[in-house]
């Protein structure tokens, strides 16, 4: 399960097994009352999509099946999903907040 | 307790666990009235006041000094901070760690280590960290938090002696495996008052910054997130000051001493609560200093009826009392401000040829006694 991480460069593509990089974490903000992603200088508020998407991330399903099992459980088309899904990731791998398993 | 309407808990907490440093960079933030050893708060107070910290509602700790690895406690302190919830910060030079102890902060569960480099090459660099070897120790530092693949921060300050290797600065924090680099422009705070001269970068070194940046941004996407505090004292409207005083963040000393930001006890007239005496919450909310800026109704004209107000808050409320002579006067590099003369002048003295003058070090704490 664990090849060689991909630190340097953040690259997306369906068959790409994300997950949040090490030092960036989702917890709940219990006195804000919501869920929180905190990264190095960084407090990312998140709302129920994000978190969604976020839970399905284990750098062992690959971007393809995150898309799925989300249009799966949520019962939406895929491409809507995807739409959704792929906007988000891209923007926390601008930010440096993944990591890609190969 | 409850809190009062209209104040929100805070979101970040700078822990000065020691002015202490083996450092001695001529505009360190620290105050010119340092806190010695003798005066530091014990392990045990600083987890409680981390405990506090979190069931207040702060999210980030910045386990920072002086050096916070001079205090031999570090990772017990890591481990509480992050023990509590915190999302833990090492703001260091780097210097007193070694293997053995970045494993034992790894295993305390730090989310991120923030590394400040002086320059680019051994020289310079340790030249204006005042420490000989600070260069070479950074080097292997940056190394030890990558093979950990812990999150690391390059932080530059940047000034009119470094400023022209700002392609050079970014290209080292890739070389060090950065993901993210902070390049802070010289605030006139703490030791970089009486080192004005020697630091103040001219209008042109800014504008070569500034664009250099947004040049690395766009080839770095995705590779480093590049974090840029401009020179205010070029700008039009000052910058909003810790997120507005009061607003987001709070910076507790190493004696205990709760501040608004790093270098409010340079406002006359302000009293400090001590996380000794009180709870952090009962400062936070309660405390007269922290109140003293907070929200709009302390402002003057022209900040009180500016649309910027909540925008920026009025500035820096150090700025304006260095410069201006009143903390609750508008931020004196405010193009509305009537002091905006005085930043001026400060600029044009500056000279056209410059001459490499001699830094005054930071002192040691004990010294300063």
């Amino acid at each position: 399960m664990t090849g060689p991480v991909n630190e340097r460069k953040a690259s997306l593509n369906m068959a790409s097994r994300p997950r949040l990089a090490r030092g960036v974490r989702m917890r709940e903000d219990k006195v804000r009352g919501r869920t929180v992603l905190l990264a190095p200088e960084r407090t990312v508020a998140l709302d129920e999509t994000g978190i969604a998407i976020l839970n399905q991330l284990d750098g062992k399903s690959t971007l393809r099946q995150v898309i799925d099992t989300l249009a799966e459980t949520y019962d939406a088309p895929a491409d809507v999903i995807e739409k959704d899904v792929v906007a988000f990731l891209d923007d926390l791998g601008a930010r440096r907040f993944l990591e890609f398993e190969s | 307790m409850n809190a009062p309407p209209g104040i929100h808990p805070p979101m970040a907490m700078l822990a000065e666990l020691t002015h202490r440093c083996p450092l001695a960079c001529p505009y360190c933030s620290n105050p010119l009235d340092l806190k010695t050893r003798a005066e530091e708060l014990e392990t045990r107070e600083w987890v409680r006041v981390f405990g506090e910290a979190a069931d207040l509602g702060v999210l980030h700790v910045h386990l920072s000094g002086g050096e916070p690895a001079a205090r031999p406690d570090l990772v017990e302190l890591t481990a509480a901070a992050s023990g509590s919830g915190l999302y833990t910060n090492l703001i260091t030079s780097g210097i007193g760690l070694n293997e053995k102890r970045m494993d034992a902060l790894a295993d305390a569960g730090l989310d991120h280590v923030q590394l400040s480099v002086q320059g680019v090459d051994e020289q310079a660099a340790d030249r204006v960290g005042g420490y000989t070897g600070g260069y070479r120790r950074k080097m292997d530092v940056a190394r030890m938090v990558r093979e950990r693949r812990i999150p690391l921060t390059v932080n530059a300050v940047c000034h009119r002696q470094n400023m022209d290797d700002i392609h050079c600065i970014i290209d080292l924090a890739v070389e060090l495996g950065a993901r993210r680099l902070e390049v802070a422009t010289v605030q006139f705070t703490g030791w970089a008052t009486v080192n004005r001269q020697q630091l103040m970068p001219t209008r042109a070194q800014v504008a070569e910054t500034t664009a250099a940046v947004e040049l690395a941004r766009r080839r770095l996407k995705g590779v480093l997130v590049i974090d840029y505090v401009p020179a205010d004292y070029y700008a039009t409207y000052p910058k909003a000051c810790m997120g507005g005083w009061g607003r987001v963040g709070l910076n507790v000393d190493p004696s205990g001493k709760v501040l608004p930001c790093h270098a409010a006890e340079m406002i006359p007239g302000l009293v400090f609560d001590n996380v000794r005496d009180k709870s952090l919450a009962q400062i936070w909310y309660d405390g007269d200093a922290f109140n003293a800026f907070r929200g709009t109704e302390w402002m003057k004209q022209p900040c009180r009826t500016c649309e910027r107000r909540e925008i920026d808050f009025g500035g820096c409320r150090c700025q304006a009392m260095a410069i201006a002579g009143e903390a609750a006067f508008a931020d004196p590099v405010c193009a509305k401000s009537p002091h905006r003369y005085l930043v001026d002048q400060a600029i044009e003295s500056l000279g056209v040829d410059f001459v490499e003058a001699d830094f005054r070090y930071r002192a040691a704490p004990e010294r300063t006694r």
